[in-house]
């Protein structure tokens, strides 16, 4: 039931946020963070915006997300798990 | 991060590990984590990792889903809660069942869905049915304060913390852990210092965990590492979503709206200070108290071990019911409910 998901902030108003989840838009709430601004990694949970993530970690995150996606398209399991760590 | 090498990870734990070592995760998206990628066929025999209480939807407790229901068999009610919760068993219905019968029963995704549901729909009354851990509960506070300007937005809160969980667990004589997976998401919210008693007063080595197996497996070699140089430390593994201290404006919110009260888990029983209940100044919001919802107390399924596995003292097969009478179609007991319990994990991927 915890499960957050990185995403992209696209635009705010500083209460709500646009973000992108993998190529898919959605309004959060941003009421729980201090300060969110355009081009921001959030962690959502529940329609909240619950912390922001780095950058860096965030990007390497979605990227392995991404290969997982394609690893898992055209690899076997035992394959993917060697490869999907980050 | 950009080092992680699951082989090598496998290989250091296999190399290292010093002692026989039981591991709590205490989070259920771990459990799903750890069984959908195989990661205990990899790790050494005398290595094992046990599931902990870490799903709120298995450890609401019987009565709570009774009083859900009350609520939403009231005339002119709306109840709404999150998906997750449909399905729990009640002492004789679920949620799911009482839909089917008519009563009007929404799920959301968000808490804030209801605030729209409210407004769409003045002449009833919507009871927002509000589970889980600190990841949820900061955002159900938020819903607490819009639901405060309106007059039919209600809040039944059974929202459980998991730090006096810990305690329960490690007091009891029969659960016997060395170290602890932590919840990543409840941690991005708490940071660590509400756990930093595990590794000081009761030594047990903490890492708080990311959900990929990659991540499992490295927060798996720190504890062994811990292990491996006697130390006793809370140490986060998860750095792109926690640090030490958390999200403290969420914090905040949550402890403005809501303060502990004794709560029953679900195969557990009652532990103190690890539930949350309505401030004072909120009872106008609070459906225990602005509903009559009394329900009779209700005993544990016969047969079902939920209680055991919740502790980590049984593993989901030993259970006489699992399996059979108990299935993710049918289930029985708790842990087997929820996709993120214990059984349905074992059930869905271990068999």
């Amino acid at each position: 039931m915890c499960v957050a998901i990185p995403c992209k902030v696209i635009s705010t108003d500083g209460l709500k946020a646009v973000v992108d989840a993998g190529g898919a838009r959605k309004e959060v709430s941003a009421l729980l963070l201090d300060r969110i601004s355009v081009g921001d990694y959030v962690l959502v949970h529940a329609g909240f915006a619950i912390q922001k993530i780095e950058k860096e970690y965030a990007e390497e995150t979605i990227r392995t997300f991404n290969e997982t996606v394609a690893l898992l398209a055209d690899y076997d399991r035992s394959e993917l798990f060697y490869e999907s760590g980050e | 991060m950009n080092t992680l090498n699951p082989q090598k990870l496998v290989q250091d734990i296999h190399e290292l590990l010093p002692h026989p070592m039981r591991i709590m995760e205490v989070c259920g998206t771990h459990t799903v984590s750890i069984f959908k990628s195989g990661i205990k066929s990899l790790l050494p025999p005398s290595l094992m990792l046990i599931s902990g209480p870490g799903c709120p939807v298995c450890v609401t407790a019987i009565e709570d889903v009774d009083r859900a229901i009350a609520l939403a068999r009231i005339e002119g009610v709306i109840l709404a809660t999150f998906g997750d919760m449909m399905r729990v068993p009640g002492s004789t219905s679920s949620l799911l069942m009482e839909r089917a019968k008519g009563r009007d029963i929404r799920v959301v995704y968000s808490p804030l869905d209801t605030v729209t549901m409210a407004e769409e729909n003045p002449a009833k009354k919507v009871v927002f049915f509000a589970t889980g851990f600190e990841t949820t509960s900061p955002s159900v506070a938020v819903l607490a304060g819009e639901a405060m300007k309106r007059d039919n937005l209600f809040i039944y809160s059974v929202h459980k913390v998991i730090p006096p969980a810990l305690t329960a667990l490690i007091e009891d004589v029969e659960v016997k852990v060395d170290a602890f997976l932590m919840p990543g998401h409840v941690s991005a919210i708490l940071g660590t210092t509400p756990y930093l008693f595990v590794a000081e007063k009761y030594k047990k080595p903490c890492v708080v965990a990311g959900f990929e197996p990659g991540d499992i497996l490295e927060s798996i070699f720190m504890i062994v590492k811990q292990a491996v140089e006697k130390k006793a430390e809370v140490e986060i593994q998860y750095k792109r979503a926690v640090t030490p201290k958390g999200n403290p404006k969420a914090v905040a919110l949550l402890r403005e709206v809501f303060e502990p009260v004794d709560s029953r888990w679900r195969g557990i029983g009652v532990i103190p200070d690890s539930g949350l209940r309505f401030r004072k100044g909120f009872e106008k919001i609070d459906a225990s108290k602005a509903f009559d919802i009394a329900v009779t107390p209700s005993p544990e399924p016969r047969g079902c071990s939920c209680g055991e596995v919740l502790r980590g003292i049984k593993v989901p097969p030993e259970c006489r019911l699992f399996g059979n009478v108990c299935t993710p179609e049918h289930p029985y007991g708790a842990c087997m409910v929820s996709s993120e319990g214990s059984c349905a994990a074992y059930y869905k991927y271990s068999r």
